[in-house]
């Protein structure tokens, strides 16, 4: 037992309660600005009570988390853009009344200042009640002789031989309050996360949200990519053979020779739009990928790498097209990385199925250092499996090996 | 010499067959889909087939399917593959029972009547007919590894296998290279033993030239 350790857990107990102290009155504001809310000025009290109730009880979040594994993360909906008028403030009232995170902050502001209150608090009173016992062979003549209160316990402290027997239950109850320090506190800890964290349905909402926001950003980039693409390759060849043939067809009679020239020149760049073309539909539905399906698409990558790259698939089926698309483009693109930065001899590509995940794991012995939070492309790479409720699972010391684990929820057909 | 030709796409179909037809094809069957392409191989055995990699009904590698099964009941069956895009997964399993008459080539190539012609020609013979492209990627991975056959050849020398494992004929390779035919069978030969290829007949230690690579 680490007392020192423990009296710094109860006395942790002090802002808390105090907090709670304060919550008290967020509440009896917060409530008072809804019950207004039917004579019109609530419309105004609401947002300003409910976000000053909010950091307080944040406060609460910060410092009852810390002793929790993970904390205790905010559950808020994201603020509705500004936009000035009546009607913004209704939008914000709209915003704060429609968050169950709200009414979960008045339940906790209610619970807390009861049940909290007693947690927080009941480790430093039996430690203080302990030390007290200790003290009273030394204070129990002033005491009595005050006509203060000499109970201690279910002993009365009358004379030196009371006294002791208040010493002796003082060292059992400071023992308790100190041991008691950590569990009634995490107990605190426990019922601030079971209000206070956003519920699943929250979190999941807060997940759609996000991953449908960066989903649609994205696929809107990928569409102007591929207009500008066609616009300045394949049209633009196409004008440019419309035109020649043109002049062509003028010269016909005049100048067969020249005519011939021109006609080798147009073959030449119909030729180059049908690369551009083949590039691009590369880049939006690899073939093989259309024809095979995953495994092969992989296989045929890594056909394609400058790198020695071994591909072992087991997958007993199809998953669906999009889910196919996202998990090739991670693998290319991490294939693609590994090739530009960690300069590998050799790749290993495993495709599997399990506990209704297909997982792709790329393996490379190359220096490794690949930190997601440093790169853009394992980021997007993440944004991107997001979407699909995928997982990208990074192991990359510097000095190497890398393994990448991709994952993604689906079944197979 | 008689030729099965599939492709789904009426335009491009009505090309290849008038264009055949002017270098003295004679086109036994013109069809649009996997399953005719099968019956149409197997019944009427053609001198070789132009065949779309992707076919109805599925618009997968139908076509390409349909080659590979047709040539496990034929062996030796001469086709031609054609295809919007090269893979060279595609071009390894075309190549994998190593006993040639296979060509694998992008459909810009028909822009090239006579190149193209004499590709099919190519093939009816048992050689092999390679796309640039596909042989392009070959030599890109393989010059990045030490340890990769490529390595104990010489530039000039790898120069003349690429163009052999385009299919060109020696003739070709050294007008390509402006170099004289018989610096070319010079050429192929050291390959043939660089590579450790069995004696056999030219065109067939070509095929397997090209297969060295692949594996």
């Amino acid at each position: 037992m680490n007392i020192a350790k423990d009296a710094r857990t109860a006395v942790a107990g002090l802002p808390l309660a105090g907090l709670a102290v304060v919550e008290v009155f967020f509440f009896s504001l917060l409530v008072t600005a809804i019950s207004l809310l039917g004579a019109g000025i609530g419309l105004f009290l609401i947002p300003a009570a409910a976000i000053a109730a909010r950091s307080t009880v944040n406060i609460t979040r910060r410092l009852a988390g810390a002793r929790l594994e993970g904390g205790i993360p905010e559950p808020y909906l994201p603020e509705p853009p500004r936009e000035g008028g009546l009607k913004s403030w209704w939008a914000r009232t709209q915003w704060i009344l429609t968050d169950p995170a709200t009414w979960r902050d008045l339940a906790w502001m209610l619970v807390n200042p009861v049940v909290g209150l007693v947690l927080v608090l009941l480790p430093l009173t039996l430690i203080a009640f302990g030390v007290f016992g200790l003290l009273m062979p030394l204070l129990w003549e002033d005491i009595s002789g005050s006509g203060g209160n000499n109970w201690y316990w279910f002993v009365k402290v009358t004379d030196s031989q009371s006294a002791l027997y208040a010493l002796g239950l003082g060292i059992p109850t400071l023992l308790i309050g100190l041991v008691s320090a950590p569990a009634l506190m995490r107990a605190h800890a426990q019922l601030a996360r079971t209000l206070l964290a956003p519920t699943e349905t929250a979190r999941k909402v807060l997940h759609l949200t996000r991953t449908r926001s960066e989903v649609v950003s994205s696929s809107a980039a990928e569409l102007r990519r591929i207009e500008r693409d066609l616009h300045d390759g394949a049209q633009a060849r196409l004008v440019a053979l419309g035109m020649n043939l043109g002049v062509a067809e003028q010269l016909l009679a005049k100048d067969p020779e020249a005519v011939r020239a021109i006609l080798a020149d147009t073959r030449k760049a119909s030729a180059s739009a049908l690369t551009e073309l083949r590039d691009l539909i590369r880049g939006i539905h690899p073939p093989v990928l259309a024809d095979r399906g995953l495994a092969d698409a992989v296989r045929a990558l890594a056909l394609d790498s400058p790198l020695d790259v071994s591909v072992t698939a087991e997958l007993p089926g199809r998953a669906d097209a999009p889910v196919e698309s996202a998990l090739y483009f991670a693998v290319s693109e991490i294939l693609t990385n590994a090739a530009k930065h960690a300069s590998p001899t050799h790749v290993d590509v495993d495709l599997w199925y399990a506990d209704g995940r297909i997982r792709a794991q790329v393996s490379d012995d190359g220096h490794g250092g690949a930190d997601p939070s440093r790169g853009t492309g394992l980021r997007g790479i993440e944004r991107r499996l997001a979407a699909f409720d995928g997982v990208l699972a990074v192991h990359s010391p510097v000095g190497g090996p890398t393994t990448l684990t991709l994952e993604i929820p689906c079944a197979l057909s | 010499m008689r030729v099965v030709l599939a492709e789904d796409l009426f335009l491009l179909r009505d090309g290849l067959v008038r264009l055949l037809e002017a270098y003295d094809f004679e086109i036994v069957a013109a069809v649009d889909n996997g399953p005719s392409l099968l019956r149409a191989l197997v019944d009427e055995r053609p001198d070789v087939a132009v065949v779309d990699v992707r076919l109805p009904p599925t618009f997968t590698d139908e076509g390409l399917q349909a080659a590979l099964t047709a040539r496990k009941q034929v062996p030796g069956l001469p086709v031609l593959v054609l295809s919007q895009y090269v893979e060279q997964l595609y071009a390894r399993e075309l190549l994998a029972d190593g006993s040639g008459g296979i060509g694998y080539l992008l459909k810009d190539r028909v822009f090239d009547p006579d190149q193209f012609v004499e590709s099919v020609r190519r093939v009816a013979a048992g050689g092999t007919a390679m796309d640039p492209d596909v042989v392009a990627k070959l030599f890109a991975k393989d010059s990045n590894g030490p340890k990769g056959s490529l390595a104990r050849l010489t530039p000039r020398e790898r120069e003349v296998l690429a163009l052999m494992a385009e299919g060109r004929s020696n003739a070709s390779i050294a007008q390509a290279l402006v170099i004289t035919e018989r610096s070319v069978i010079k050429h192929t030969s050291n390959i043939f033993a660089k590579l450790d290829l069995p004696v056999s007949d030219d065109a067939n230690r070509r095929v397997l030239a090209v297969l060295a690579f692949l594996r």
